[in-house]
């Protein structure tokens, strides 16, 4: 019996059958490029973006393309039909319609925005501090929240604004005294669940501080919930400003708001449907593009969604 | 299930102390008090008045007084008002807003279940694109002005419904519709994605395999299960439907709480005011409660995570 020895002979290199499997056919897309991409894809997401970009533009250049002013009264031209010289038609002091609804727009968008990024301000801070902190501090904490998100909101709204006085920035200040709360769990919980996560133990062992994980890994992770959130809380403000001035909380005249601009035209609703038309399909519409937007942004958002 | 019924107790109770104790200092903050009127009173007249109301006690007393008073469900005189109390007001006004706000409830519970179930049951279908489309629009179209354009097309234009007031049962479909379509549309949404979430566990399949008809696993593995959020969303959704009746009643004439409280913000009556809010917050917060019961008894699993 003759030893076998294993002799360079005996080997042949195998020929690579796929040897072009591991380049990259496609660019890699980063997070945010994907969300964009399934974003535009989803028709009524984009229906809503464009909605609000026109909003926006209609705010920003309304205005200008009318020759009146929101607060210049004609009392020979009031209760005017909507025509070629008022689009919009006038109100019972015959100002124009077109105008003050484009105010109007200018108004709830900003409250609408400046509301929601106080919220997430003092909600990533809440939530945030609460989630690295942990134990008793994380505890006293939410209890607190717990409790404040007891409290009936718009009660506490209605009476801060008869104490306080009406205005823009009291409104602004109601709406964000309980709006957080929820902003802030939400950025408690992601916090809580990425923390665990390997990816920061690992970023841990690599001798990362807290700063940097915060900074670096965890806020950017919890992003996508944070601006879900944001895009459902503006339409909320937008219409609890409408609510507050269709009360006669709001926003004070001369000054329009699309609810107190509804407010006065529900009382002529009959002879002039017009003054109650305009500002009420404003407002239904933005809250419609906003929801739209932030349902798509929830489904582009979502990694389980993806395909 | 003590401890968490406890628990919530705890929390109801706190909160509700807060609200009291805000109210009553929110109250006091104001300038003047609620005798300052353009044509001063005499002297005399003040001074019994001040003693009538204890008004002339230091903060802490008045305070204390006002606690107790709570306690014993007194809300006090209305300022306005002069011969009723806060508590008769209730008494006679709020039948009106309960009856209004248990058919919206009925309607926006039975509708929304019905309509998330077929959407969830016919997904991508129209029956599906047709619910979907019409919850967001519930969820966009503010109660004021909706309650507003149901006025115009079916009281005033079509004449099959009375425009106001209350009494007989054609009059309140209109308020209903209008109050109710916010929580149809949010009770829609929710079934939708829990149901779909549901139907796509094992079990569903499990029973499916074993030869149980569509329908009994719709109804008895399908639908019990999804109905959770559904109950979780309860409680905000009495706040939604207490809140907005203050609008809708006075939009619709109804001689409910709801117009009360808007009378009494425009009046400044301030007493009503602080009542009304108190009785509100007790109201609401006794919903909650019961719904956060309600929640861990359905869910185990609830009242284990929160121990």
């Amino acid at each position: 019996m003759s030893e076998e020895i294993l002799a360079p002979e005996f080997f042949k290199p195998l020929e690579r059958e796929n040897a072009a499997a591991d380049q990259l056919r496609r660019r890699p897309l980063s997070f945010w490029q994907d969300v964009w991409i399934r974003l535009r894809r989803n028709r009524i997401a984009t229906c809503g973006l464009y909605l609000l970009i026109t909003l926006f533009l209609f705010a920003l250049v309304g205005p200008f393309l009318s020759s009146h002013s929101y607060h210049e009264t004609n009392l020979v031209l009031k209760n005017h039909p909507p025509s070629l010289r008022f689009w919009f038609g006038t109100d019972d002091l015959g100002r124009d319609l077109f105008t003050r609804t484009c105010w109007g727009a200018r108004i709830s968008l900003f409250v609408g925005i400046t509301a929601a990024l106080v919220d997430m301000a003092i909600g990533v801070l809440w939530g945030g501090v609460a989630a690295l902190l942990g134990g008793k501090a994380d505890q006293l904490l939410m209890r607190v929240a717990d409790i404040l998100y007891a409290i009936p909101y718009l009660l506490v709204v209605i009476m801060l604004m008869v104490v306080v006085g009406t205005g823009l920035f009291p409104i602004i200040i109601a709406l964000t005294l309980t709006g957080w709360i929820s902003m802030a769990r939400i950025v408690r919980g992601q916090l809580l669940q990425l923390k665990e996560l390997e990816y920061i133990q690992a970023a841990i062992a690599l001798g990362s501080g807290k700063a940097r994980i915060l900074r670096k890994h965890l806020l950017p992770n919890a992003m996508g919930p944070i601006i879900i959130a944001m895009t459902f809380t503006i339409p909320t403000a937008i219409f609890t400003e409408a609510f507050l001035s269709f009360l006669g909380l709001g926003v004070q005249a001369p000054m329009a708001s699309w609810g107190t601009m509804a407010s006065d035209g529900l009382s002529a609703l009959r002879y002039y449907p017009w003054r109650l038309f305009f500002p009420a399909c404003f407002i239904s519409v933005t809250m419609l593009a906003f929801n739209l937007l932030g349902d798509g942004l929830r489904d582009a958002l979502d990694p389980r969604l993806r395909k | 299930m003590i401890t968490f019924i406890g628990k919530r107790f705890c929390y109801t109770f706190l909160a509700l102390f807060l609200i009291v104790t805000v109210t009553f200092f929110l109250m006091k903050a104001i300038p003047g008090d609620p005798f300052t009127q353009e044509k001063a009173l005499p002297p005399e007249i003040l001074e019994s008045l001040y003693a009538y109301y204890k008004l002339n006690d230091p903060w802490y007393v008045q305070y204390g007084n006002y606690l107790v008073s709570i306690l014993h469900l007194d809300l006090g005189p209305s300022f306005a008002y002069k011969a009723r109390t806060v508590n008769e007001i209730i008494a006679s006004s709020f039948p009106v807003s309960a009856l209004l706000g248990l058919e919206a409830l009925v309607l926006s519970i039975s509708m929304g279940i019905t309509l998330g179930a077929l959407a969830a049951f016919k997904q991508h279908r129209w029956q599906d694109c047709s619910a979907m489309l019409l919850a967001v629009m519930g969820i966009s179209v503010p109660s004021f002005i909706l309650a507003a354009f149901l006025q115009y097309f079916f009281a005033i234009k079509l004449d099959l419904l009375p425009v106001a007031r209350w009494g007989t049962f054609q009059q309140t479909i209109l308020p209903t519709l209008a109050l109710s379509a916010l929580p149809t549309a949010f009770i829609a949404r929710l079934t939708r994605s829990s149901m779909l979430e549901v139907l796509a566990c094992d079990y569903i399949k499990t029973a499916r395999a074993k030869g149980l008809s569509y329908f009994s696993v719709l109804l008895h593995h399908t639908l019990r299960n999804s109905l959770l959020p559904v109950v979780s969303y309860l409680g905000s959704m009495v706040a939604n439907i207490l809140t907005g009746s203050f609008i809708i009643e006075k939009i619709f004439g109804i001689p409910g709480l709801g117009g009360w409280f808007i009378n009494s913000v425009a009046n400044r009556d301030y007493t009503m005011i602080m009542g009304l809010t108190v009785f509100y917050s007790m109201l609401l917060l006794f919903s909650v409660f019961l719904v956060d019961i309600l929640y861990g008894w359905v869910d185990p699993r609830i009242r284990v995570s929160t121990k």
